[in-house]
């Protein structure tokens, strides 16, 4: 009851906070006010607490403006006190060293919490799904190395089961973003980055690229389109059973500067994407890749220790 | 040979490009042969030369940075409202994307290069030197070849509207976007030689002015008794020394890669862009720190005079500058929280970025208690200072919410994170510069400018600006991303850009409210004639109102913090103007032309290198060394002043 009250009186001060000026009001298209998975509630909750924690400084700031510009204002008459050479005071200077030391500390520590949980599954008790994105001039291609099955434009996921998203870009540097799952990672060629998404609840996701890439940038928008276990695989069949492969000679077609709509591929050419990250001798991010559902296979390149294959070779190592 | 003309035409001219480039070309074309024109016909060459061009005056190269900023800040406006008339409603086809791409791209690097630093610099020589008790900056002939490289890279960057095409990757640049293979156009070049033309300039600012405050104080001018605006200015330039070798550094690199074919940032060779993208913002961040600081030095000026007080907390003002100042260099991977960091980089960033926020928290609380027990005078300093503090408690706390990297995920990009730094350049940035400009504007000129005109500009521009940039804090969280030239109409966007727009608009109408009030004020104008205008408490007041070349005729000595208030207070201000017996020869720098024509030689080599044409980049090259060389094997760069001179000079002021 009262955890109700005060979450309805949370998004009260965040909106206040914004839409005074408009009457459009907070309708459900402001996708990071509305959360649908578990990443983008963590990090609605950490926009929330520094939204209410900075209002703790910025009401009474505003607050003692206005009544110290009226008070003090020269007009004749004016009966307030004057002391002009009055300009020392520790313990009101120990206030506002203090309180905002105090503030940042707290909002610090919640923010590194949630930094490092978001490095995490979302949740450990459903296996996760790994799909690689590859950000190309100027349309997204998704690989399901499990499912074996690859699209562009759109990525189909199931919902209540972790999404690990594996990022590169054989392309400029974009940034993958899906506001209603959460926030977003860069795209980079050469290199693989992470992130988890999960969707509690079906239904169609706004996607798009939030890095600029030049002339096709505003035309790089992707559908996330979220739905049960049984009618995800069930797509998965059809997929594999009514579209074409995507082929080397396709992909490379594909790389090419253009704009494109909805695309599906029945399959896709065995390490496209560690190719394509190891293409110009690329570097992976071990850093930010814990180790534990990466299912690449090794590079075709044996030179080359493999990406995800060098995290599982640690792994076992230890 | 008309096909060769067509093809020189299409090319470089861009005629195939449409009426916004003709209409430029046309403005251009009509403005040179008016400035020649009037030049000629009232035979003023002669005097633009001597007294402008050539000149080493502290005062004269703080009034041209002065005008420089603001005629940039009138392109870069023209910019944002080109931007916003694209963007009022869904599918507009007023600009292309290429278009769209370039204009902003020239927006936000004129309005951060060309624009807030040479406003600041302005400033900085206008009022440092007199608030110091200083006759000129320690190296008065290298200020004049930073205002002429900031001069001349301002216009090779310009330049690219109309010959050969703007960048259109962005201020920040980025590669592989900005590699050959991706970017071909000269646009990128004219960007990284503008700005790296301009930077050196700065550098060489920066060191100019840590050596004066350092170095060329009056007597009795102790550190802790200097007012606030010096120093932020030494806050602000040394940031200036230690960040912006990382932006040369980063732009020669990028140049490398573009002209000569090296693999530093491309996506091949083991190139790796994260390089520039992290060099970038080593110069970046603290760049925001550079343009703020001078800023809050206004502020603290502008609060105490207007309030006839002494400013609240001195020691902590100078402690939190300084603080910002170091904290500045710990915060630059913030802008890229989401470029795949451990979470132990982006926990360690987010804190220190959030902790900026507690001495600049500190300032505004002093501030506020500067005007307590004061007795406020609502001037247009004190205007553009009390609009300045909403904004930047709305801009701050956005700047702690986008610190928390979690939250950052979501507005990385968005149109979040472009309304909370226009809240910080424009209300914090822009509100100080003008308040400085107003301020000592007297100081400059010797008039003041009309009050009426300047509240509807402050009020137009003010009230725009809140129209314009609050909806966009409300996009960000509807998911619209930064950079985008056109958007469709089922996202909804529509009418929160429509308003956002109709703010634009307002903001423009502001800032012509400001250029009518300045050429009202010309025509109408309100002599300062005590020196004094605002009874004030600083240094720089106990002189009159324009101040003679030499400044000071004799040096004062200095007693303590807010020397003229103390002085008027206890009637003793005739220690601080000069008495006939004690004036001396005084000794100045000469004029001289060739920081002018460096710059000019900058410039040729600069737009030989734009488009590959070596030969040019050489002549030009050769003509900088060909002034290093003149220069060092100057003797007599001083004249004298004679007693005489200086006496006759002070009692036409009434001052002896």
């Amino acid at each position: 009851m009262s955890g109700q009250l005060w979450r309805r009186l949370r998004s009260v001060f965040l909106v206040a906070g914004t839409s005074i000026l408009f009457a459009t009001g907070c309708g459900s298209k402001y996708f990071v006010l509305h959360p649908a998975g578990p990443v983008a509630q963590k990090e609605l909750h950490v926009i929330e607490w520094s939204a209410i924690l900075t209002l703790i400084v910025i009401v009474p700031t505003l607050v003692l403006l206005a009544v110290i510009v009226w008070r003090y204002r020269d007009k004749p008459g004016n009966k307030a006190r004057y002391t002009p050479e009055w300009s020392e005071s520790k313990k009101l200077e120990f206030v506002w060293w203090g309180i905002p030391i105090l503030i940042i500390a707290i909002l610090g520590a919640y923010t590194g919490k949630v930094t490092f949980a978001l490095t995490q599954p979302p949740q450990k008790d459903a296996k996760p799904i790994t799909i690689y994105v590859t950000s190309l001039d100027w349309k997204w291609l998704f690989q399901y190395p499990g499912q074996k099955v690859a699209t562009v434009n759109y990525v189909e996921i199931p919902t209540g089961v972790p999404v690990n998203f594996e990022l590169t870009s054989d392309a400029p540097m974009n940034s993958f973003w899906v506001p209603s799952l959460g926030g977003q990672e860069y795209t980079m060629p050469g290199m693989a980055t992470r992130l988890w998404l999960e969707a509690d609840k079906g239904g169609t996701y706004y996607g798009h690229g939030a890095n600029f890439t030049g002339k096709g940038f505003a035309d790089m928008s992707f559908s996330v389109i979220a739905t049960s276990q049984s009618q995800f695989n069930q797509w998965v069949s059809q997929v594999k059973a009514a579209s074409p492969a995507l082929t080397k000679a396709t992909y490379q077609k594909l790389k090419q500067p253009s704009t494109v709509g909805k695309i599906s591929y029945s399959s896709f050419p065995p390490n496209l994407f560690n190719d394509t990250i190891w293409a110009e001798g690329g570097q992976y991010m071990q850093n930010a890749m814990p180790s534990n559902s990466s299912t690449v296979a090794t590079p075709t390149n044996g030179a080359m220790s493999g990406m995800a294959g060098m995290n599982q070779d640690q792994k076992d190592a230890k | 040979m008309p096909t060769a003309l067509k093809h020189f035409a299409d090319t470089y001219l861009m005629w195939n490009e449409g009426y916004l480039i003709w209409i430029s070309d046309a403005l251009i074309v009509l403005t040179v042969i008016g400035i020649v024109g009037a030049l000629t016909y009232l035979k003023k060459w002669r005097w633009l030369w001597d007294n402008w061009l050539t000149t080493v005056d502290h005062k004269k190269i703080g009034i041209m940075y002065l005008i420089a900023a603001l005629l940039m800040f009138f392109r870069g406006g023209v910019d944002a409202l080109l931007l916003r008339t694209q963007l009022a409603q869904p599918g507009e086809h007023f600009l292309d994307a290429e278009h769209y791409d370039q204009i902003f791209t020239t927006h936000g690097t004129i309005m951060i290069l060309f624009m807030a630093m040479p406003f600041l610099f302005a400033l900085f020589n206008i009022v440092v030197p007199l608030q110091i008790g200083a006759r000129d900056v320690a190296f008065p002939y290298l200020n004049a070849i930073s205002f002429w490289l900031f001069f001349f890279g301002a216009m090779l960057f310009n330049l690219s509207f109309v010959f050969g095409g703007s960048p259109d990757a962005g201020w920040t640049s980025y590669p592989p976007l900005t590699e050959l293979g991706f970017d071909p156009g000269p646009g990128e070049n004219y960007y990284l030689l503008g700005v790296q033309i301009s930077g050196i300039g700065s550098i060489a600012t920066g060191i100019n002015f840590i050596a004066t405050i350092l170095k060329m104080r009056a007597p009795g001018m102790k550190l802790m008794r200097m007012p606030l605006f010096t120093w932020s200015t030494l806050g602000s330039c040394l940031i200036i020394i230690f960040a912006f070798p990382a932006l040369s550094v980063s732009l020669a690199l990028l140049m490398l890669d573009r002209v000569v074919g090296t693999h530093f940032f491309t996506m091949m060779h083991g190139g790796n862009p994260m390089m520039f993208i992290n060099l970038f913002w080593v110069w970046g961040h603290p760049e925001v720190y550079i343009v703020v600081l001078p800023a809050f030095g206004v502020y603290s000026e502008v609060v105490a005079t207007f309030t006839r007080k002494r400013i609240f907390g001195y020691s902590s003002m100078v402690a939190s500058l300084m603080l910002i100042t170091v904290i500045s260099y710990f915060v630059w991977a913030h802008h890229f929280f989401t470029m795949g960091a451990g979470a132990d980089v982006n926990t360690f960033f987010a804190v220190a970025s959030m902790a900026v926020g507690i001495p600049t928290g500190v300032k505004v609380f002093n501030w506020l208690f500067t005007m307590f027990r004061g007795r406020i005078r609502v001037t247009l300093p004190m205007l553009w200072t009390l609009g300045f503090i909403p904004n930047f408690a709305i801009g701050g706390a956005t700047g702690v919410m986008l610190a928390a990297a979690p939250g950052d995920y979501q507005y990385h990009n968005s149109y979040f994170l472009i309304a909370h730094f226009h809240q910080m350049l424009i209300g914090g940035v822009v509100n100080g510069m003008l308040a400085g400009m107003y301020y000592w504007w007297p100081k400059m000129f010797g008039f003041r400018l009309n009050e009426r005109l300047g509240k509807w500009a402050f009020w137009i521009f003010n009230i725009g600006f809140y129209i314009c940039f609050l909806p966009q804090y409300a996009l960000g969280f509807e998911g619209m991303q930064r950079r985008m030239y056109t958007y469709p109409t089922d996202m909804g966007w529509g009418s929160l850009n429509f308003v956002s727009t109709i703010g634009a608009y307002l903001m423009g109408v502001g800032f012509l409210f400001i250029v009518w009030q300045v050429l009202y004020s010309l025509f109408h104008m309100e002599r300062d004639t005590t020196g004094d205008p605002w009874d004030a408490r600083t240094l720089e007041w106990s002189l009159p109102s324009p101040v003679p070349h030499y400044n000071f005729a004799v040096i004062p000595t200095i007693t303590e913090r807010d020397v003229w208030w103390a002085a008027k207070q206890r009637g003793t201000t005739d220690l601080l103007t000069p008495s006939a017996e004690d004036i001396q020869a005084i000794h100045m720098p000469k004029n001289s032309g060739r920081p002018f024509l460096m710059g000019f030689a900058f410039f040729v080599a600069g737009f030989g290198f734009v488009f590959n044409w070596y030969i040019l980049a050489v002549i030009g090259l050769a003509g900088v060394a060909l002034c290093m060389i003149l220069r060092a094997l100057e003797d007599q760069d001083e004249y004298v002043i004679p007693v005489e001179e200086v006496r006759e000079t002070e009692s036409a002021l009434g001052r002896l």
